[in-house]
């Protein structure tokens, strides 16, 4: 298992795991989001191919309401 | 609404062309019903989102707000609220990019203080220089110092949007002569962005000559959201067309409006 940051939490995961494994925990099924890893943005055709590792620093966000 | 004779020039922000100067944000709603209800009786057409990390701020069993403010209607500005630097405004701005497909207009703000809200110019600037080279249309919120929205315009800003009074106030245009002398030096759109808290401060605005008035709290915070909403669109577009009328001058005393002449 490795520790990564996800929006500023400890989360464990598999080796090898890559981005797509880990957006398909977050239940964002058909949703608009986008992924920043290591403060680098992961293009949405990326994610299959991004694997995490040790102590990476993943933020997954989406649009809220807001002014 | 209009008769045939009179026609406006539509808003251009960045080539595209829009027929509202009612801008709107999706922010402080009930729900995402109320939102999509006011946002239709605004009439906008541009309307901001903020962006956040998926667990904060919707539950995962409520629709997504893209799913009522569809990108295919509605262009979105996502905006970067909540930043104090340059540096995470514009991670904030790729986030964005990222998140709706290439979509590269956005509204810049860094903020600089909690309890005013206050425009950081000095990392508005350098948050702008960096998003222009980075390709993005930069709508930016700004102080309403003329010589700073002037700069916000030569970094490559698409629109400059000067604050009325702060975030969230309803204080309404408090310095409409700074507003005057942005307007003044401007080539780009000049919008007032924030301060504005009932319909007369929003044809106000408009009445300065600012092509634009984006709003959120006004709308959201008014006891029947969707009323307000309906009588800012009717406010801005009042407002425009009396600038381009241009309004009487302001005299000391009377002036009889029925004719002297012929009294019995």
């Amino acid at each position: 298992m490795i520790t990564i940051r996800l929006n500023g939490e400890s989360k464990a995961f598999a080796e090898q795991a890559s981005i797509q494994d880990l957006v398909g925990t977050m239940d964002l099924e058909g949703k608009r989001f986008a992924v920043e890893l290591n403060r680098e943005i992961v293009p949405k055709v990326q994610h299959a191919q991004v694997f995490l590792k040790q102590d990476d620093e993943v933020e997954v966000v989406q649009a809220i309401g807001g002014g | 609404m209009q008769s045939e004779s009179i026609i406006s020039a539509p808003l251009v922000v960045a080539g595209k062309e829009y027929k509202s100067r009612l801008l709107v944000g999706t922010g402080k709603y009930q729900d995402l019903d109320e939102t999509k209800r006011a946002i239709e009786a605004s009439g906008a057409e541009i309307v901001t989102v903020a962006v956040r990390r998926t667990n904060i701020g919707q539950s995962s069993d409520e629709p997504n707000l893209l799913d009522v403010i569809s990108p295919e209607r509605y262009t979105i500005l996502p905006n970067t609220a909540g930043c104090y630097t340059a540096d995470d405004a514009v991670r904030t701005c790729r986030l964005a990019r990222e998140l709706l497909d290439g979509h590269d207009l956005v509204k810049l703000e860094v903020l600089g203080d909690q309890k005013t809200l206050y425009p950081n110019v000095v990392e508005t600037l350098a948050a702008a220089k960096t998003l222009v080279a980075d390709g993005f249309k930069v709508m930016v919120y700004t102080s309403d110092d003329p010589l700073i929205a002037k700069e916000l315009e030569d970094i490559g800003c698409v629109a400059v949007m000067p604050l009325g009074a702060p975030i969230g106030s309803g204080l309404g245009i408090r310095n409409p002569h700074n507003i005057r002398l942005i307007l003044e030096n401007a080539t780009v759109p000049i919008l007032v962005d924030a301060g504005v808290g009932t319909a007369s401060d929003a044809t106000i605005a408009m009445e300065l000559g600012c092509d634009g008035v984006l709003m959120n709290t006004a709308i959201a915070a008014a006891k029947d959201p969707v009323r307000m909403a309906y009588a800012m669109k009717l406010a801005v577009d009042s407002g425009r067309e009396a600038y381009l009328a241009g309004r009487m001058p302001r005299k000391l005393y009377a002036s009889a409006s029925s004719p002297l002449d012929g009294l019995i």
